[in-house]
């Protein structure tokens, strides 16, 4: 597919790509050495599909994520600041420290949450769509969720009621074959988690999800439904994540052959689009070292900006858990 | 002033935050066909968008008012029954209560969960739970048990204008109870108790319709010349500690009353402040009027003496000055 997208928008494609591989290679490492707290969950092998959907969308439009979170308000063009500040459990981090990892939202470019309970953002997905099409507001909501949360009662009444009411919604299951350790081929009959679409009387799309521009098209053309008041869509990206479903899982769980790992490098979502930009997009190395040398700034300079902030006071514990609930709005 | 019962004031009060506020909206099980009476002349008013039936879903509509919540909407949901509230559990706890918390105040969710409590009508185990006590236990939900039609409208307003989660158990043995309203506006702040009658001797808090036992205890123990403070606390979350420590220091005695099931009930929590903070001030033993921790019964011969009644509040006050 030869896209029709201007020059500096395939460049920045590859520019949050490269963001999230490095932003995660480097939280890896920040993990190892005790710097992060708790349990990292990355995507790594799945930036095409977080951001080719995420660019189809507009800047002020909704998502919603999940556990593997990191790379989706990367995608949607967040600051890496205060993504790794949170990470690494400072104050100023984007949920000041009291999210981490698997609830790295950055409302700010439109999130509604990286919610770390498998499958529910699905109906909260729904649901800022509904909030949007009571508003008249012309908004849609893109919904990440995984081969696993397909098979939890939530993607069921999430998405029969957004079917239902024609909601501005995309649900993009991110099938990168695994629920943890448990291969998705064992757990449903189905060949594609799309084709459950049908039982919803909504289009179910399967994409190739290391293929950026595959997505961005079956992305926008869902965008393009939700938008024109045609309901939701469900959009299956395939795609693989290359490390363990988290960095922290205490011992090797042996759930696949190294050679199914080698296979799906060998399709990296950045090699891949690096190798299109100059081979059929006219775009010189030179442009793609460029943005490398770029983002190698940017992450650093987010790791030392995480370093050097604060860590919470003790008394936040006790703050955000209501607002200020005896007052009552005029 | 017109006399309005329990359930048209829920009704009213929701009527009227509609159309003072366009982003407040209702879903919920059969709301169309208004099953209970507190949706009358709604959804003609203000259209089947705003008043919205839902599928049997619990998770996915307390899931859809979450996220309509976060994008600038006040849902109100009707579960019906409150035992329907368990599907949408982790909605409600992982989503609505915490949402605030955990992506550090960028957001809110403000959401009125709407449940009644029907039981000691031989519905058994699964129809006739009382869990605001179960619910009390998670930060980040405002609890409000009503125990007049007065309170119902005006809670129910502030409720509909909270920036937090707020779960309402309606008792239905209260629906047809009546009080004056008065015409024009009144909002009821939470965490504010009433004290519905002063006594010096005991301190009795009742929670919701179990008012209704408490005052009919007092009245025959005043005969007795045993004096007894009525507190209704009115929201459970944030409960009003100071109105009840304050009554306790006075009169040295607790009795709460609480249709819950007494493990960790809210009976259980009142106590256990008492206890901590007015130690030195009680002349008696506190007792709790609670449902004992079994499942309820279909059969009405061991259905009906699980519940508190007027008759185990007198002997409750009679062990606590004795």
């Amino acid at each position: 597919m030869k896209p029709n997208l201007p020059r500096d928008v395939l460049l920045d494609m590859y520019r949050r790509m490269r963001r999230i591989r490095r932003f995660e290679d480097i939280a890896v490492e920040a993990h190892k050495n005790g710097e992060i707290p708790g349990s990292l969950h990355t995507s790594h092998g799945q930036e095409a599909e977080i951001v080719g959907a995420c660019m189809a969308l507009l800047p002020d439009d909704y998502m919603v994520g999940n556990h593997r979170s990191h790379g989706h308000p990367i995608g949607k063009g967040a600051k890496l600041d205060r993504l790794m500040a949170e990470l690494l459990a400072r104050s100023t981090g984007v949920c000041g420290g009291k999210g981490g990892s698997m609830h790295l939202a950055d409302f700010s470019v439109g999130s509604l949450g990286e919610t770390s309970i498998v499958g529910s953002g699905i109906p909260v997905a729904a649901g800022a769509a509904l909030g949007a099409k009571l508003q008249g507001s012309n908004k849609v909501t893109l919904c990440f969720f995984g081969d696993g949360a397909s098979n939890e009662g939530t993607f069921h009444e999430g998405i029969n009621m957004a079917a239902n009411w024609k909601l501005p919604v995309i649900f993009l299951c991110e099938n990168n074959g695994y629920a943890v350790a448990t291969p998705i081929t064992s757990t449903a009959v189905v060949a594609n988690i799309a084709d459950r679409a049908s039982g919803y009387g909504i289009p179910g799309v399967v994409v190739d999800g290391q293929d950026i521009l595959a997505v961005y098209a079956v992305v926008s053309e869902a965008a393009r439904r939700a938008r024109a008041g045609e309901g939701p869509t469900l959009v299956e990206a395939k795609t693989y994540r290359y490390l363990d479903h988290a960095a922290n899982m205490g011992r090797r769980l042996n759930y696949r052959e190294l050679a199914e790992i080698e296979a799906w490098r060998a399709k990296d979502p950045l090699t891949l689009f690096a190798s299109r930009l100059r081979d059929e997009m006219g775009f010189k190395p030179l442009d793609i070292e460029d943005v490398d040398e770029e983002v190698e700034r940017e992450v650093q300079s987010a790791l030392d900006f995480a370093r050097n902030s604060p860590f919470p006071d003790a008394a936040g514990a006790f703050t955000d858990v209501f607002g200020d609930r005896l007052a009552l709005t005029a | 002033m017109p006399e309005k019962t329990f359930l048209e004031a829920i009704r009213d009060a929701q009527f009227e935050e509609m159309e003072r506020d366009p982003t407040v909206f209702i879903m919920g099980e059969d709301v169309e066909s208004n099953m209970f009476g507190t949706f009358s002349g709604m959804q003609e008013t203000f259209g089947a968008e705003r008043v919205r039936n839902t599928p049997i879903a619990e998770a996915g509509m307390t899931g859809l008012a979450v996220g309509a919540a976060m994008v600038g909407m006040r849902p109100i949901v009707d579960f019906t029954m409150s035992p329907f509230l368990y599907p949408a559990m982790d909605q409600i706890v992982s989503m609505a209560s915490k949402s605030r918390y955990l992506y550090g105040g960028q957001t809110q969710v403000p959401i009125v969960l709407r449940s009644n409590m029907i039981y000691g009508n031989g519905n058994a185990a699964q129809h006739s739970d009382r869990p605001y006590s179960m619910f009390a236990n998670m930060p980040g939900i405002n609890i409000m048990v009503p125990s007049c039609a007065y309170d119902m409208k005006g809670l129910m307003k502030t409720a509909i204008r909270n920036d937090d989660p707020v779960m309402s158990f309606e008792d239905a043995a209260l629906w047809s109870s009546k009080s004056d309203i008065p015409d024009g506006e009144y909002l009821i702040p939470f965490g504010e108790a009433a004290v519905r009658r002063s006594g010096d001797d005991v301190t009795i808090v009742a929670v919701g319709a179990m008012v209704v036992h408490a005052m009919a205890a007092a009245a025959e123990l005043e005969g007795e010349g045993v004096g007894c403070e009525v507190i209704d606390p009115r929201t459970v979350v944030p409960l009003d500690r100071a109105t009840i420590l304050e009554s306790v220091r006075k009169t040295g005695r607790l009795v709460v009353v609480d249709s819950s099931f007494e493990t960790c009930s809210i009976a259980s929590e009142i106590c256990a402040i008492v206890a901590s903070e007015a130690f030195w001030d009680l002349r008696g033993p506190l007792q709790r009027v609670a449902t004992p921790h079994t499942h309820i019964p279909f059969s009405p011969t061991m259905e009906e003496q699980l519940f508190p009644s007027k008759d185990k509040v007198v002997a409750a006050v009679r062990r606590a000055v004795a």
